[in-house]
């Protein structure tokens, strides 16, 4: 890493494990997600030095604020931390709010000049003698993000910034912080357990799982290409299955995988010989259904069928479950816009066929996959179980 | 109307509250944060003069004071005059008495303020003193000024402790409390009636400040 930006590496046991390791660059915006208790939140403590875990570093432009022997707390780190609860000083102004963190050596009206700027900064102009209580949510969030700023931090540190608003304010303030940021050049870590959020916002995304970074790169890689069956499941891989390497063909640039009794073409991938187990799945979006209305040459491409096990309309879209070959134990799960699924009859117990995309097919290491946690960190159910 | 028994009992009131808040502050802010072995014994404790007979403290008090225990003998080796039967024993004994009408309000003061707002004040760059002066005080005040009225309110009424550690002479430990005993045992229902009355008005505005504040800052919320 270099000396313009931030990095972390942290370890312990307890109370709360951690096995982290992460870096963000100055200008970048880096999401860390996972499930509710994963230590998100710890992490973020740990950067702004409110936790000290037993081992780990922490450095940012060079300068060393936890090491095995040193540490340095939260008011010598220079760090803009906006709380999920915002954290605002309920009984100052937004503009005392921001002044407070603004240097005393400042002056008191190049403070309150200062202040005033931020809060124009942050779009809440007008509004600097307003205390907390008279400020809607959205409201609050800036406040406390323009005090986050005041300190001409070193890197902003936002936890789950947009959980407590609604929709509405939270697509804008959520356009806003994209805007910001290309104003600022700091290392801005994101938490949160929103993977839309971290796909839209951020540059880079890493997945955590119990205190450990599982998997870092840039959000769209991430979704589409888990590294094991956990990252798959926590990145809400709907289809999730087993399957045998059954031929390798480099030249056609083909792998053929067994799965079910289907043969299915994917994309070469030499690192699993032949006769070995893997994992693998395929997003929604890459089931393409065969429709009746407008029969397509893609249908020779990996095609399944099967019976319908729920056709559920859901907005614009409907998602369904197709029992492949009829058989409730395989389950492959995509969605299709509501009026193509009218149009082409979809329905409970129909019939329907669909191809899986070549490209589409993901390989992980094979592992057993009825012990992984579901996408929000839960222990995983017996499916037959939960269902009778 | 025993005037100088009743600006003793205003002396005694303000005397204890203003040396017991800044102890109460201290000690309440601990135990509203810290987390420490002990600390429930320690509690019960700083609890026990609430249900202690006053005679029981008082006695305990007195036993303390003598010229014969270390503590009496050490204080009368340095100022000259005994700590019992004296203005300045009551003080220590009504600081003491007293404790946890100070401490408890001043405790849950500190709790109510959110622990990330401490850290918050800490990312702004506040040492622990700024942030104290600037965050935690001005957020606890309701809990400071309730131990302060509860402390001075309570120090008016106390008879058992008072009347165990300092007797009743007057002009030094006489108090209202003391007086009105005193002269209703005498047969004088009036002078007793009218004090009695001035107590229960002063006792009454004090705790209706208390419970005045609680509403203004639920209101606030």
């Amino acid at each position: 890493m270099g000396s313009g930006g931030l990095s972390v590496v942290l370890r312990q046991l307890a109370p709360i494990p951690l096995d982290a390791r992460f870096a963000c660059g100055p200008g970048e915006l880096l999401a860390l997600v996972g499930p509710s208790g994963s230590g998100k939140t710890t992490i973020l403590r740990a950067i702004a030095g409110l936790v000290r875990p037993r081992s780990g570093e922490v450095r940012c432009n060079g300068e060393t604020w936890m090491d095995g022997a040193a540490f340095s707390p939260p008011q010598a780190r220079h760090v803009g931390l906006v709380f999920q609860s915002y954290a605002l000083f309920p009984h100052m102004s937004a503009s005392g709010n921001v002044e407070a963190a603004l240097p005393v050596s400042l002056g008191r009206a190049a403070r309150a000049a200062a202040a005033r700027e931020l809060l124009e900064f942050v779009h809440l102009g007008g509004l600097e003698s307003r205390v907390p209580r008279e400020l809607s949510g959205g409201q609050q969030q800036r406040v406390a993000l323009a005090r986050a700023l005041a300190r001409d931090p070193k890197v902003l540190l936002l936890d789950e910034p947009f959980s407590a608003v609604d929709q509405v304010t939270r697509r804008r303030l959520q356009r806003e912080l994209a805007q910001m940021r290309q104003r600022l050049r700091i290392p801005i870590v994101l938490v949160t357990h929103d993977l839309e959020e971290a796909a839209a916002l951020a540059d880079r995304m890493v997945v955590l799982h119990r205190g450990t970074t599982l998997q870092d790169g840039p959000p769209l890689e991430v979704l589409a290409r888990p590294k094991n069956a956990l990252v798959a499941r926590l990145m809400d891989f709907r289809n999730l299955f087993h399957g045998e390497v059954v031929a390798q063909d480099a030249a056609a640039g083909t792998t053929l995988l067994r799965w079910e009794g289907h043969d299915l073409e994917a994309t070469h991938r030499s690192e699993y010989a032949v006769g070995s187990r893997v994992c693998w799945g395929i997003q929604p979006a890459h089931c393409v259904l065969h429709r009746r209305d407008r029969p397509s040459r893609g249908e020779r491409e990996n095609p399944v069928g099967g019976v319908i096990g729920e056709y559920l309309p859901f907005g614009e879209n409907a998602s369904v479950t197709l029992w492949v070959d009829g058989r409730r134990e395989v389950e492959l799960r995509f969605s299709v816009p509501a009026h193509v699924g009218a149009r082409n009859g979809l329905a409970t117990g129909v019939e329907a066929r669909v191809s899986l995309l070549r490209d589409a097919l993901h390989f992980m290491p094979y592992e057993p996959l009825e012990r992984l946690p579901g996408p929000t960190g839960e222990p995983a159910v017996d499916p037959d179980r939960a269902r009778s | 109307m025993d005037a100088q028994a009743l600006a003793l009992s205003l002396k005694l009131a303000v005397g204890t509250a203003v040396l017991l808040l800044p102890l109460a502050v201290v000690v309440g802010r601990v135990l509203a944060w810290r987390r420490f072995a002990g600390k429930p014994a320690v509690e019960a404790l700083l609890a026990l003069p609430l249900v202690l007979p006053p005679t029981v403290l008082g006695y305990y008090l007195l036993v303390t004071f003598a010229p014969t225990s270390t503590l009496g003998a050490l204080y009368q080796s340095l100022v000259g005059t005994t700590l019992a039967f004296s203005f300045e024993g009551l003080l220590v004994a009504s600081v003491i008495a007293n404790i946890p009408f100070a401490v408890q309000p001043v405790q849950r003061g500190f709790e109510s303020i959110a622990t990330e707002v401490r850290e918050a004040a800490w990312l702004c760059g506040m040492s622990n003193w700024r942030a104290f002066w600037r965050v935690e005080l001005p957020l606890a005040w309701p809990g400071l000024l309730t131990a302060f009225v509860l402390t001075f309110a309570h120090t008016l009424g106390e008879f058992g402790v008072v009347l165990m550690v300092g007797g009743n002479i007057p002009g030094e430990t006489r108090t209202v409390a003391i007086a009105i005993y005193d002269r209703a045992q005498a047969l004088d229902d009036h002078a007793a009636g009218v004090m009695a009355a001035t107590l229960l008005a002063l006792s009454f505005a004090a705790i209706g400040v208390v419970y005045w504040l609680d509403r203004a800052r639920r209101h606030r919320g």
